[in-house]
């Protein structure tokens, strides 16, 4: 999967930490997302659709990629 | 289960659609919602849309793509105005009827009003139509009065006077946001309001509005005086739009009464700021008006309909932004709670604080701090004992008022 965030509308709420602490973290002076990872690994995949389900300002896109074959 | 229907096509009501897909259920989808534009976020309305820092359209909340990727028959613009319980129908305004095996109801909140709330100049902000409605009223200039120093009066007041205009807050309780927050906040929610140069009138209640030619002149208040306005805006809470419910046999009480799994009645659920439901987390009955609540419930109530029966037991989040500061907030925080700061000093204008009620943190506040007080939520999820946060000497001065 690919992820991507937007950092401008972003709320600094922390779901997505709370969600995927190993794919996003939050800038220490104003707690905006940072992504630390474009492309999770798989085990971590069903996390961060969550955190992009929860995100209360909706500024976390999954883009899911095929299996290559 | 063939058919669901979700009436409210905002935050929940989307939300729910989407997770009834998500988890694979292939029946007949209706989404019905009284409002012409498609689903769109709220929170960005008492901010960005009245500054203008956005455009309207930054608020929408799915592509046309997305949208139509549900799959579901979309009723925008129409609105529902009965429930059949028993017939298993909802009947809309244009006479027609839809059946369901299936509903969730997301219909949200009204505004609280005034008696003579329809003069010119008189606004309330719930829907983008009302921010857009208001801003157009704020581009011209007047003399702005706010009522009522909740959550929203409060950011409509910061967002005006960020428009360098002459703006006044009024409301009957001692200091703002009062009522979620407790005194010690309400004072620096102030003092914050003041240094930013809006005029506060506190402690005193609205007696009525003041027109002429149809047109709102002023703001009458409890002590005689009168505060002239050009623009009043009414933000004086919410009421649960139970109204299309009535005779529908639903148990309404403060909104939609539903048991610890957002049930009203059986294969009939409710989500978002209309839920009234027992949280078994803090052990009480709670209706939430957060942006936060509506996703989060809206995913447990669609989740039950499909047959989980999970209790919804949320840790509640919510954040208001006035000016530059940002106040987050996790859990409850009822009126004779203890309070202590844990982290940083309001000096700085930096800090989280733990509230605590019968031996437990039931509540974390972070004021501009946003790291610290989402590693503080733990305490409110693990029940942590009000005591052991006490015994700990805080790190710096521990008061916020004195």
């Amino acid at each position: 999967m690919k992820v991507t965030v937007d950092q401008n509308k972003c709320v600094a709420s922390g779901q997505c930490v709370l969600s995927a602490p190993d794919v996003f973290d939050q800038r220490e002076e104003d707690g905006i997302v940072v992504l630390l990872t474009e492309h999770p690994p798989e085990q971590l995949a069903d996390d961060v659709r969550q955190a992009a389900v929860l995100c209360p300002a909706q500024v976390i896109w999954v883009e899911e990629q095929e299996q290559e074959e | 289960m063939k058919r669901i229907v979700v009436v409210g096509a905002s935050a929940a009501g989307l939300t729910a659609a989407e997770t009834l897909r998500r988890r694979g259920w292939g029946g007949h989808l209706t989404l019905i919602g009284e409002e012409s534009p498609p689903p769109y976020d709220r929170p960005p309305l008492s901010k960005q849309i009245l500054t203008g820092a956005w455009e309207p359209e930054q608020t929408t909340l799915r592509s046309p793509q997305d949208l139509a990727g549900l799959e579901a028959d979309l009723r925008l613009g129409e609105r529902a105005t009965a429930l059949d319980t028993e017939g298993r129908q909802v009947r809309l305004d244009n006479r027609e009827t839809i059946g369901f095996d299936g509903l969730v109801i997301a219909t949200g909140v009204t505004p609280r009003r005034l008696p003579d709330s329809d003069l010119a100049g008189v606004h309330v902000l719930r829907t983008l139509d009302d921010a857009l409605g208001l801003r157009a009223a704020l581009l011209t200039g007047p003399r702005v009065v706010v009522v009522g120093a909740g959550f929203l009066g409060t950011e409509v007041a910061a967002a005006a006077r960020t428009m360098n205009l002459e703006v006044t807050l009024v409301e009957p309780e001692p200091v703002p946001v009062r009522r979620p927050f407790g005194d010690r906040i309400g004072t620096l929610v102030a003092d914050l309001h003041r240094d930013h140069g809006t005029h506060l009138r506190c402690g005193v209640p609205v007696t009525r509005l003041r027109g002429a030619d149809g047109r709102v002149t002023g703001v009458e208040l409890g002590d005689g005086t009168t505060l002239p306005a050009d623009v009043v805006v009414l933000a004086l809470g919410s009421t649960p739009a139970t109204g299309w419910l009535t005779g529908s046999g639903l148990r309404l009480g403060d909104g939609v009464v539903c048991d610890a799994s957002c049930q009203a009645a059986p294969g009939i659920y409710a989500a978002g700021d209309i839920a009234s439901w027992y949280n078994p987390h803090f052990g009480t009955r709670m209706r939430l008006e957060h942006r936060m609540n509506a996703t989060e419930q809206a995913l447990a109530a669609a989740g039950n309909l499909l047959g989980d029966t999970e209790p919804f037991a949320p840790v509640p989040y919510f954040w208001t932004d006035q000016y530059d500061t940002r106040i987050q907030a996790y859990g409850i925080f009822p009126p004779d709670a203890d309070m202590r700061i844990l982290h940083g000093n309001p000096a700085d204008g930096r800090f989280a604080a733990a509230y605590g009620h019968h031996g437990k943190v039931v509540g974390v506040l972070g004021w501009n701090t946003p790291r610290q007080v989402r590693t503080l939520r733990r305490l409110v999820a693990e029940h942590a004992s009000w005591t052991a946060i006490t015994d700990t000497p805080a790190p710096r001065p521990a008061t916020v008022n004195n």
